[in-house]
């Protein structure tokens, strides 16, 4: 049973799509994604405790040895990463029961929990895949499961944004397997692990470098690293609540972790970092993404629009400790790619709370939410200081280290510029607040109900209490990002 | 008897417990009242009991947990966080009390929440006090911010969010941009952040990182108003004068002088950055900010701007003294937080007293008041006696220790800056006093003049305050016990 | 370099190019479909193209036949084709509601009316 584990992970979710589909009953449907949810989470914390302290575990697919078949080849940082997606799945899932029948039509509530499992085990088998042909699949898989799931959001500008992403994604997605085909040209083998044993033997490097630039830029389209991050805001704005929560914990930070996978397990930290200016364009990008993001975040007039910014800042923050290529630099990444994913979870949880009362979303839609949903509004200021970075939340854990990682490389000003953009971020979450907490109630919504129902805020404030949590003890995701940031330095896979 | 440990545990877990139930009691203000006063004393029994151990020369000490690999949760008790702790949690009860006449003789809405957020506001305040390391120092500094920001913004109307935007603007942005930074390389430079006697830089660094790691700290710690971050202080004003009295002139501000007093002597070390090339700035911003501030006063006729612009410029003294050096300086900076937190609050407390009895914010609108108002005015002159720093009030004990500090080592500039200090704080709260009792009120409309004195509980808090003014100076064994201990000259 | 014997590179490079030409340039949305298409058109080749060697049979282990053709991309690119036509299904069926919301499928007639919606 434990050595099945990996395939598990990936087949479990992806049997259960069509099933669910047969079973054609909304609840029966839910009940069944929620069992796939929480399996998930058990089978990846099973795979992390199994792989943890640097172990390594290889499954062959249909028995075909490695490189000729397909193999799944899990180490603490995909074992890491698959944890972060099935938590956040096992959360989201209970949450989406409430939320999806407020806001999808109810003849296709077994459709989207389909397209749902589909989704989860796409990034499930991009987590834990060894086999780059492998990884484009699943890239497909979950992102033609995301562009259906955007497209059934409420109002209409969520087809739009739905069909800007499946074009964008669709040329991220072929740009990376351009990048793979190359590599297999220039390798033979299409085994990750094969594939960069060989790669130094290749002669002529002009391939290879293509090969880079295509994976590169095709990735950064799917994790929205600045300026290819046009698809996201209306992505995130428009789709239905618990998609935004779900897409905005996972779907990128599985395309960052696949960037870091390229970067240091394929080509190798030497090629990538040394010998190219890579670190300084993923620098300057990251800066650019803070700086030029968090802005437009504070002049949009809806709130989810707001925090999809504000998403593509913080990747911005995760990419940042990306460039430094150093120990602390990737752990920074890497535990912020944790910690942004609870952070932005809780928060896209809690505004799907807000939507059932102003399905608009604008901020004048807010006034009074402190008074009228004391809870949502409360835990949404909680998760905003965790976005600026205040102690005691996860989001401060992740700046420190970002800030030790700029000092011991003496860049001083880039230190500066770190904490700089967590002043945009407070004058973006401020906003919030003062809609929410100095506005009277408009009194046609003073009448409505009061706060969300508990099924959508237990999960929400238990993503926010994690965020307290986290923050405060940091043994189990400083220690998992630690662990993982030195296997990927070491380079061997 | 509890240990050292245990009590400084129940000073954080106290007010926390206290502002739970305080919540919980929302329906019932008598009741919520009497846990607010309860709360307090116990706070202030439980933090005294601390003292004795320090005054012996022990240094409790507890640890909570370890955050990241090196920085730890963990708080140890030393002279000048005891000195804080003390002034703080006494001036509570005084506020507390005070607070009851205030709130309700002005009909302030929300007042769960306001006395809710004051007892958390304390934990914050008793957590700075107690940190042990930088670490715990900045979180509960950020959670002080934090948790004062509703009750500045109280009022919730557009004047107030406005002032709130600049407080949370001002002093979230300065600890994040400057102090977090200062921190963090302080880490990286000597490895620890542990306060330790005598400096954890001491020759770690080259002189001018010493020197750009003192600016950063200087104007990262935005409480400490030294200019040119003190807009956010009179901004804060809007604030319900309680809030002003405790937070603005006590538990806020002097976190922050606190916290410059603590870098001084635990990260830097005195002697080891004394006659520094690079840290001889210092005394020149803070020595302009107490002039400054002294002529902004001067010229305003709000009563609480005029106070407010007043605590700026006192809190540079601090910064001022602990600037200077020397050991009988940084004796009188310690000295000068708790002289200036018991005549300060007095000043803010009589400004809440005539609000609440006459409606009346202005300083020209204050002839012949103190014949209607004794004891608050009475109260008002010993407080401005404390903050000229003329006897029988505390505020001579502290800049006397200042002054000797600077002729001591004969710093001339020094003397002259504080002389002229002086005589501008007697400019701009004599003719208070002066017109409160010698000039007669010009004929006015008489239902609008009559009024007496405050409520009852108003009257006792700013007597009880003004009294341990005088008592401070006739008794000063344990203040300059304490600041011994931290001057190293005891 | 040989421009001749590379020459299944280059038509790979037009349609890389001029697919990702149409999908910028033209505002129609099915048209944007297309060159989508073309573009993934491309990747097929690119894959397929130098699996093939001249003279090489189907990879049948006899004693007759020494040289084979690599039989892998040929089924990557039957998965890639496989992928490709779902996009392109899923894309035009979002058209389809995209007509049926805004009643057009021109690329600035949707925004605009998106704009004046907001207002």
């Amino acid at each position: 049973m434990i050595t099945q584990l990996p395939i598990l992970q990936v087949v479990i979710p992806l049997i259960a799509a069509p099933l669910m589909v047969l079973l054609r009953h909304g609840t029966a449907a839910w009940l069944l994604a929620v069992g796939v949810s929480w399996a998930s989470l058990a089978i990846a914390l099973g795979l992390l405790s199994e792989v943890a302290g640097g172990g390594l575990v290889s499954y062959a697919l249909g028995s075909w040895p490695p490189p000729w078949g397909i193999e799944y080849r899990v180490d603490s940082v995909n074992a890491y990463l698959a944890v972060i997606v099935s938590m956040v799945a096992a959360v989201v899932v209970v949450y989406m029961r409430r939320s999806v029948a407020e806001e999808v039509p109810q003849e296709h509530h077994y459709l989207f929990y389909s397209m749902y499992a589909l989704c989860l085990a796409g990034l499930l088998g991009i987590a834990l895949t060894g086999d780059g042909f492998n990884m484009f699949v699943f890239f497909e898989i979950s992102s033609l499961a995301t562009y259906v799931l955007i497209a059934l959001g409420r109002d209409r500008r969520a087809l739009m944004a739905a069909y800007q992403y499946l074009i964008m994604g669709t040329i991220g997605a072929t740009f990376f397997v351009i990048g793979v085909g190359l590599l297999y040209l220039m390798t033979g083998t299409l085994n990750l692990a094969d594939m960069a044993a060989r790669l130094p033997d290749v002669t002529d490097p002009r391939p290879v470098l293509a090969a880079l630039a295509f994976i590169t830029v095709g990735v950064s389209l799917k994790l929205a690293l600045f300026p290819l991050h046009l698809w996201l805001p209306n992505a995130y704005a428009y789709a239905p609540s618990a998609v935004t929560a779900f897409l905005a914990a996972t779907a990128t930070k599985v395309s960052v972790y696949v960037l870091l996978r390229f970067y240091f397990s394929v080509f190798g930290e030497t090629a990538v970092f040394r010998a190219l200016p890579t670190g300084s364009i993923l620098l300057a990008l990251s800066l650019a993404a803070v700086f030029v993001a968090s802005v437009v975040a504070i002049f949009q007039g809806n709130v989810k629009r707001m925090f999809a910014y504000s998403s593509v800042a913080q990747i911005g923050y995760i990419t940042l400790g990306v460039s430094f290529d150093s120990a602390t630099g990737l752990t920074a990444g890497i535990v912020h790619l944790f910690n942004h994913a609870l952070t932005k979870g809780a928060l896209f949880l809690l505004l799907g709370g807000i939507a059932l009362r102003a399905a608009a979303m604008r901020f004048d839609d807010l006034r009074g939410m402190g008074r009228l949903m004391p809870l949502t509004s409360f835990g949404i200021v909680l998760g905003g200081l965790s976005l600026i970075g205040v102690p005691g939340t996860v989001g401060f854990v992740s700046k420190w280290y970002l800030v030790v990682a700029a000092l011991e490389q003496g860049a001083w000003w880039i230190a500066f510029l770190v904490v700089a953009g967590s002043l945009l971020a407070l004058a973006y979450v401020w906003r919030f607040v003062e809609a929410a907490y100095f506005h009277a109630p408009d009194p046609k919504m003073a009448a409505g109900p009061g706060e969300a129902p508990l099924s959508m805020l237990v999960p929400a404030w238990l993503m926010i209490a994690a965020c307290v949590y986290f923050g405060l003890d940091t043994g189990l995701t400083l220690g998992g990002a630690g662990e993982a940031a030195q296997v990927l330095l070491k380079g061997k896979w | 008897m509890v240990t050292g440990a245990t009590a400084i545990i129940l000073a954080l877990a106290v007010p926390s417990v206290g502002a739970a139930l305080i919540a919980c009691a929302h329906r019932a203000p008598n009741l919520r009242e009497t846990v607010t006063l309860v709360t307090a004393t116990i706070l202030f029994a439980v933090v005294a009991s601390i003292a004795p151990e320090v005054l012996a020369g022990a240094r409790p000490q507890a640890r909570l947990l370890e955050v990241m690999p090196g920085l730890e949760i963990a708080f140890t008790v030393e002279p000048l966080g005891m000195l804080f702790a003390l002034v703080a949690t006494s001036l509570w009860i005084v506020t507390s009390l005070y607070s009851i006449g205030y709130m309700r003789g002005n009909h302030e809405s929300h007042q769960t929440r306001y006395y809710a957020c004051f007892a958390l506001s304390l934990a914050s305040a008793v957590g700075i006090a107690f940190a042990g390391n930088l670490f715990t120092l900045f979180l509960f500094y950020e959670a002080l911010t934090l948790i004062t920001y509703p009750l500045v913004t109280h009022h919730g109307t557009d004047e107030a969010r406005r002032a709130g935007r600049l407080y949370i603007g001002m002093l979230v942005g300065t600890s994040i941009v400057f102090l977090l930074v200062a921190i963090i390389w302080t880490w990286t430079v000597a490895g620890t952040i542990e306060f330790e006697a005598g400096g954890i830089l001491r020759g770690k660094t080259s002189n001018t990182t010493i020197g750009g790691l003192l600016a950063l700290y200087i104007f990262g710690i935005g409480k400490a108003a030294v200019m040119p971050i003190h807009r956010w202080l009179p901004a804060a004003m809007v604030a319900p004068t309680p809030v002003s009295a405790l937070l603005h002139a006590v538990a806020v501000v002097k976190a922050g002088v606190f916290t410059v007093v603590k870098v001084v002597v635990y990260v830097f070390g005195v002697d080891a950055i004394a006659g520094l090339k690079s840290v001889d700035w210092l005394p020149f911003i803070a020595g302009f900010t107490i002039i400054a501030a002294s002529i902004v006063a001067l010229r305003s006729d709000n009563l609480k701007r005029r106070l407010a612009y007043s605590t700026i410029s006192q809190l540079s003294y601090v910064v001022f003294a602990a600037a200077l050096l020397t050991p009988l300086s940084v004796m009188g900076a310690a000295l000068h937080i708790a002289a200036h937190a018991f005549g300060k609050i007095t000043l803010f407390f009589a400004a809440g007293s005539i609000y609440t009895a006459a409606h009346k914010t202005q300083v020209s609108e204050l002839d012949g008041i103190g014949r209607r108002m004794p004891w608050t005015m009475g109260a008002f002159a010993v407080g401005s006696l404390s903050m000229i720093g003329l006897p029988p009030a505390v505020g001579f004990v502290s800049k006397w220790y200042i002054l000797s500090g600077a002729m001591a080592s004969e710093q001339w500039g020094a003397v002259a800056v504080l002389v002229a200090g002086t005589l501008l704080s007697a400019g701009y709260l004599l003719p208070i006093v002066y017109r409160a009792f010698f000039v007669r009120a010009a004929a006015a409309g008489a239902a609008h003049e009559a009024h007496g004195e405050a409520p009852l509980s108003i009257v006792v808090a700013l007597s009880v305050s003004a009294l341990a003014t005088v008592a401070l100076f006739l008794f000063p064994d344990t203040l300059l016990a304490l600041s011994r201990q931290l001057a190293g000259t005891g | 370099m040989n421009i001749a014997s590379h020459y299944s590179y280059w038509v790979t490079m037009f349609l890389v190019i001029g697919g990702l030409y149409i999908v910028i340039a033209r505002g129609n949305l099915v048209k944007k479909l297309i060159g989508v298409a073309i573009f993934q058109t491309s990747v097929y080749l690119l894959y397929i193209a130098p699996g093939k060697l001249i003279g090489g049979t189907a990879p049948i282990i006899t004693e007759q036949f020494q040289v084979y053709s690599n039989p892998l991309p040929h089924v990557l690119i039957l998965t890639a084709i496989v992928v490709g036509i779902a996009t392109l299904a899923l894309g035009l069926a979002l058209v389809v509601r995209i007509r049926e919301a805004y009643g057009s499928i021109e690329e600035d007639e949707i925004l605009t009316r998106d704009r004046d919606g907001e207002r």
